[in-house]
């Protein structure tokens, strides 16, 4: 019995290292990143575009603006091609295709986002740079990229949403004489939105949060871009460009760069879990 | 024109399987395009041997080394922790507030990037708690990163374990520890193993966080304590910096086989598993 109470104890507390590692996280980049920002003033830091760390002015919004461009992009196209995933594994494809697409996909999770910056590097950009103009590297570069690298995030949380719409709605949808499409997307897709929203939001962090791909392919460029053939940096690639010899003040205000990715994610999943709970909820 | 329920039938379908072939034809292209370039340059000696001229030359026997003991020392770290929170959230406790409150710390921290994760392990592990750049702070931050992922998996593996075995269990007259340990988790070991081994996965994969905590030392690493510089970072270092175009893609093929090696492992297990619970 005291044996029992031990264990229980001892379980209850390494259970809590998950939260705890989550707070230590925030406590730390918090106090190293938020003095910065109130001795600079939320206004400049987050409005201005002026980032010069010698003269002592950071200005991240030209980093706000290209994190943001970039991850709209990359949800639109690794939303479209994620989710069609989804679709054909669960509602279209043979048990063939499906032994073959589903561990593809598994695959293309697992490979280094080092190796999809290097092929965006040597394959995409002289094909944009020869076809559409500008320096090659740019926001539509990084989209495409990042696009990719997300597909297996929304497809794989699109299929568990989808598998877990009742079997008795796509039966009676066909019953009443529906083809496969139209139950697909008037019923299924319908039933199971809140989940493929939260997938999708997820993959926006995914996006917003990638830090080597985006920094070979988006060309880190410091202004505010006008197209999207335009260079970018993003709000991960600021930190790890200039993590290596920044020091003082720079080093703060690359932690604040920090702070700001850090709320811009944690707000992202918070919308995602309620909702894959509402869904969860509601699919029963 | 109106387009009857047959026709957009047959266009989507369409649509969507072109969508499944662009998905596999990325991934082949991908695995292709370095292979190609690359598995040539893969010699012996490019495996058993140190770099020289800053990765010009030579071989990368200290980041396959390096690679191997973050890897490693993550997930002995992470498993255990993950491992045990799992039991807590699955046998030792009813859902509740508690439950809930652990899931949604875990679920944050999968979603936390992993740029993040090396500001933290920069401040914490090198500086605050003075291991400097070592594969030890290295590891613990990546042990940190792969946790949700070992929750996760634990806890879809340890569910699918049927209630009867564990009333059987009990009926045999085992503490409720026995039951969790010689029953539970031996059958649920395989799908525990599947986590575990795609988690080594995303060790070997990562760069930003081990960057900016186990450092780029490019000499043999002798002890955790020591900096060293991943696989992955070095590809980073050589194909950014233009250091060596044909060792890039060299090293770029040794993580891909790595990386395919690390999935086919992990599909079998998981076929295993659902072999033996179902």
């Amino acid at each position: 019995m005291k044996q029992d109470k031990i264990i229980h104890a001892a379980l209850t507390l390494i259970a809590l290292s998950a939260i705890s590692g989550l707070a230590l996280i925030a406590i730390f980049v918090f106090k190293e990143g938020l003095p910065i920002i109130l001795r600079v003033g939320a206004k400049d830091f987050f409005l201005s575009g002026q980032w010069y760390p010698r003269e002592g002015k950071f200005g991240i919004l030209p980093m706000i603006v290209g994190s943001l461009a970039v991850t709209a992009g990359a949800i639109i196209i690794g939303g479209v091609l994620g989710l069609g995933c989804a679709v054909v594994l669960t509602q279209f494809a043979p048990r063939r295709l499906v032994v073959v697409l589903k561990p593809a996909i598994e695959l293309l999770a697992g490979i280094p986002s080092v190796v999809y910056g290097f092929i965006g590097v040597v394959v995409l950009v002289p094909i944009i740079r020869q076809h559409l103009g500008g320096p090659g590297l740019s926001i539509l570069t990084a989209s495409i990229v990042l696009g990719i690298m997300i597909l297996p995030t929304v497809t794989s949380i699109s299929v568990d949403v989808i598998r877990s719409v009742p079997r008795s709605y796509r039966e009676g949808s066909i019953a009443l004489g529906a083809t496969g499409w139209q139950t697909t997307h008037m019923v299924i897709l319908k039933a199971a939105k809140p989940g493929i929203a939260a997938a999708f939001i997820l993959g926006m962090g995914r996006a917003i949060g990638e830090t080597m791909a985006v920094i070979m392919v988006a060309g880190n460029a410091m202004e505010l871009p006008h197209s999207i053939l335009d260079p970018v940096r993003t709000l991960t690639s600021n930190i790890a460009l200039e993590m290596g010899y920044a020091a003082g003040d720079h080093r703060q205000a690359l932690f604040a760069t920090g702070v700001t990715l850090f709320v811009i994610i944690m707000v992202l999943n918070t919308i995602a879990l309620t909702m894959s709970r509402r869904s969860a909820g509601k699919g029963g | 024109m109106k387009i009857t329920p047959a026709t957009s039938q047959r266009l989507v379908v369409a649509v969507l399987w072109l969508i499944a072939a662009i998905t596999l034809f990325i991934l082949l292209f991908i695995i292709a395009y370095i292979f190609v370039h690359g598995l040539g340059n893969v010699t012996c000696s490019f495996i058993l041997e140190s770099p020289r001229r800053m990765g010009r030359q030579g071989g990368i026997l200290p980041m396959i080394v390096g690679t191997v003991y973050v890897a490693a020392l993550a997930v002995l770290i992470a498993a255990p922790v993950g491992v045990l929170t799992t039991i807590f959230l699955t046998e030792y406790t009813r859902e509740g507030k508690l439950t809930s409150f652990i899931r949604f710390g875990a679920d944050c921290l999968a979603g936390i990037p992993s740029i993040i994760f090396g500001l933290f392990g920069f401040v914490f592990f090198v500086i605050v708690l003075g291991m400097g750049f070592s594969i030890i702070s290295g590891a613990l931050t990546l042990a940190l990163m792969v946790l949700p992922t070992i929750i996760r998996t634990s806890e879809e593996a340890i569910r699918a374990v049927p209630q009867a075995y564990r009333e059987v269990s009990y009926g045999l007259g085992s503490t409720q520890w026995q039951m969790v340990t010689r029953v539970v988790l031996k059958s649920a070991l395989p799908g525990i193993c599947t986590g575990i081994v795609l988690s080594i996965g995303r060790c070997v994969s990562e760069t930003a966080a081990v960057m900016l905590t186990a450092g780029s030392a490019l000499r043999m690493p002798c002890s955790p304590f020591e900096s060293s510089r991943t696989l992955s970072l070095h590809f980073y270092i050589l194909a950014r910096e233009g250091i060596s175009m044909e060792n890039a893609y060299a090293t770029a093929s040794l993580l891909i086989l790595a990386i395919l090696g690390i999935n086919v492992i992990a599909y079998l297990l998981m076929r295993r598993f659902v072999a033996k619970v179902t």
